[in-house]
């Protein structure tokens, strides 16, 4: 970006400012540590200059927003056209209380739904199997079957919102459902918008609700891959997650190491499945984390773009430009939420509020500050809400394109942050991709590993966590929580029994016989599944099933 | 010589979330404590049957979904039927205050919520041991 003379003349004005005025200045004032670094322990240089980017070139590293390498943005005029989505992750105990959650949300100027789902959904149990015992609708809602849909979006055109489901081992089962409840309320499917999250390798790697081995999970995604680019073309079909791996402890290089190699992993499946790059390609969806470390986070995102962006060109030769977009939803650092003092929490979902918006996110959730307490109140909940508000409407960050471009401390670590999660993507793939990589344990080796440097940097007080080794006070006793009441798991036995005598089990029973001689064979199992959940089969019924033919997973723990 | 301190860490239910039971697991191993580590996904039955058979000293259970009410008591329950009393048995994870009480009534003799230190946790358990 500059000229040979001119970066000439700055080195040599900083040599001599290093030399005179730091010197002098150390002398008297040393600095408050030996070495800097970022959140994620990259070294922090004093002070950025041209001379630390020296190498760029303008258009081939940063280009213009809605244009490849897409560093500095995936649409032309970004949040000056339409702000980021708001979406709030909600969901807990039943389907009764959640929609009255969404449509409260929505009233609040909520601009998109994030479901969540309680652990029995999401591993495939119903609400009455043993597994499920005392989980029935604690971390999300439970959903058994089409019935529960039906109570859940009562009331919610789906042809009007977008939805977002965080499910991923029986992403096909919520997916069919969301597409009959819509089918009822006359919504057709190509009008469907929304995402499911989709993504099984990172929950062998960081999130733990897989059902099947890998191979037989392959298979359902490639198989939502197909039957949505025929028949619901503007649903994104996987949100490939960083925001777990994050979360387990991984560094910022690693989140975006991690996740682009799973990434590459689905892209290979689909391609070896007969899809073509380009017709699925502009359907993947990202999700990541944002940190404390703003301006690190901000060049986490950037590298992300540009990274997969090349990836997608000249690795898989994709043709089309959404192909080569990397959109993503981000979710604020829940571990970086205190129990300490809970209401500092608000002000850290604000730095990492603005890293998102700051780096481009297409929609974001942000925490609740009573998240290391228990599951958000509703007051918790809409400040957060509040917060994305008030960055949007009167932070003024949004109004140009990628504002922090050009800083030659973000255009370095930019860089910095994109070489080195390359070295980890070679390492991985030989290794034999992420699918082996997980297998061997290396990915999860390498996150526990960072999560204990973490935990044992905050123990040393070289990390400094407000409220936690540092500026503590007596802390109160925290009396406004939310608790789900026990009762759920009661009346959703209930529910499920009564649906059990009222269907028609004859048809249940031949949809199940039927999805069983399909999953055995290699055709597409999406439109049984449609039927089978159509039928009020329930979610366990099916994911029951599979288990018979595809077996289950076993995980390796190397610690 | 002294046998060293044997640990079960532990997570009952269908709860995911690993990052801490893992640096726990490793805190401790590293302050010369032997270690398992069941994995995720435990019925109160698998943890009480490893516990047994591995003749440990503690039983450290992490959950961060919320139900900790039902799953940590049932292990206390279920190893008292068994007629094991002399093992510590100890849990963590995202915990309101107001369960703590309760937890204690079952069986839990400490829990330790979100900041605790592995230093804590380590002196805890030398310093509480039941054997």
């Amino acid at each position: 970006m500059f000229d040979e003379k001119e970066l000439k003349e700055i080195k040599k004005g900083k040599n001599k400012w290093a030399e005179e005025t730091v010197k002098k200045a150390i002398s008297r004032f040393p600095e408050r540590k030996e070495k800097f670094t970022t959140g994620s322990n990259l070294k922090v240089d004093r002070l950025y200059t041209p001379v630390d980017v020296e190498n760029s070139n303008y258009n081939e590293k940063l280009g213009f927003p809605g244009e490849y390498p897409f560093t500095r943005g995936v649409q032309p005029t970004m949040y000056r056209g339409r702000l980021w989505t708001m979406r709030q992750y909600a969901g807990f105990a039943t389907a009764e209380e959640s929609n009255k959650r969404y449509k409260y949300l929505l009233a609040q100027g909520q601009t998109g739904l994030s479901v969540a789902f309680d652990l029995p959904t999401q591993v495939g149990y119903d609400s009455d199997h043993g597994l499920s015992e005392g989980e029935v609708g604690k971390v999300g809602v439970a959903i058994d079957s089409l019935k529960d849909m039906e109570i859940l979006f009562d009331g919610i055109p789906l042809d009007k919102v977008s939805t977002s489901m965080t499910i991923n081992a029986p992403a096909s089962i919520l997916l069919a459902m969301y597409i009959a409840v819509a089918e009822k309320q006359g919504v057709s499917k190509d009008k469907l918008r929304g995402t499911i999250q989709n993504d099984i390798l990172k929950e062998y790697i960081a999130r733990g609700t897989y059902i099947f081995p890998p191979q037989q999970s392959m298979r359902l995604i490639t198989n939502i891959f197909e039957y949505c680019s025929k028949e619901v073309p503007k649903w994104n079909t996987i949100s490939i997650s960083g925001y777990h791996i994050r979360e387990a402890g991984s560094t910022a290089v690693q989140e975006v190491a991690f996740t682009l190699a799973d990434g590459i992993a689905y892209v290979e499946a689909a391609i070896e499945a007969g899809l073509d790059v380009d017709d699925f390609a502009p359907r993947l969806s990202f999700f990541f984390n944002a940190h404390n470390d703003l301006l690190e986070e901000v060049a986490k995102y950037r590298a992300a773009r540009r990274l997969w962006a090349k990836i997608m060109k000249e690795r898989f030769n994709a043709k089309k430009e959404k192909s080569l977009m990397l959109k993503f939803h981000t979710q604020t650092a829940g571990s970086t939420l205190t129990a300490q003092q809970p209401d500092n929490n608000i002000v850290r979902v604000t730095i990492q509020t603005l890293a998102a918006v700051l780096g481009g996110t297409q929609s974001l959730h942000t925490n609740s500050k009573d998240e290391a307490l228990a599951l958000p109140t509703e007051e918790a909940v809409r400040i957060a809400l509040r917060t994305q508000q008030i960055v949007a409407h009167e932070s003024g960050v949004g109004e140009t394109v990628d504002p922090l471009a050009g800083s030659y401390y973000i255009e370095n670590l930019t860089d910095r942050i994109e070489k080195e999660a390359v070295e980890y993507i070679k390492k991985i793939d030989k290794l034999g991709g992420a699918p082996k990589a997980i297998e061997k344990g290396y990915i999860q080796k390498e996150i526990q590993n960072s999560a204990y440097n973490y935990q044992m940097e905050i123990e040393s007080k070289e990390r400094i966590v407000i409220g936690v080794n540092k500026f503590q006070v007596e802390e109160e006793h925290h009396r406004d929580i939310l608790k789900v009441d026990p009762e759920v798991e009661r009346l959703q036995k209930q529910k499920l029994k009564a649906l059990k005598e009222e269907r028609n089990n004859i048809e249940v029973k031949n949809k199940l016989r039927e999805l069983k001689t399909i999953a055995k064979t290699s055709k597409n199992l999406m439109p049984y599944i449609l039927d089978a959940v159509k039928a009020y089969t329930t979610l366990g019924e099916i994911c029951d099933v599979l288990r018979e033919v595809f077996g289950e997973y076993e995980q390796s723990v190397i610690l | 010589m002294e046998r060293p301190i044997r640990v079960l860490v532990a997570k009952p239910g269908l709860d995911g979330h690993d990052r801490g039971a893992k640096v726990i697991a490793r805190s401790l191993r590293d302050a010369g404590m032997e270690v398992i580590y069941t994995g995720l996904r435990q019925t109160p039955e698998q943890i009480v049957a490893a516990a047994i058979q591995e003749d440990v000293d503690v039983v450290a259970m992490s959950i961060l979904s919320g139900a900790h009410n039902h799953l940590f008591p049932k292990v206390a329950k279920l190893l008292r039927e068994e007629g094991v009393d002399d093992m510590l048995i100890i849990g963590g994870g995202v915990i309101p205050d107001g369960d703590i009480p309760f937890l204690k009534e079952s069986g839990i003799e400490e829990i330790f919520t979100p900041g605790t230190s592995t230093t804590q946790v380590i002196e805890y358990i030398k310093n509480n041991l039941k054997r």
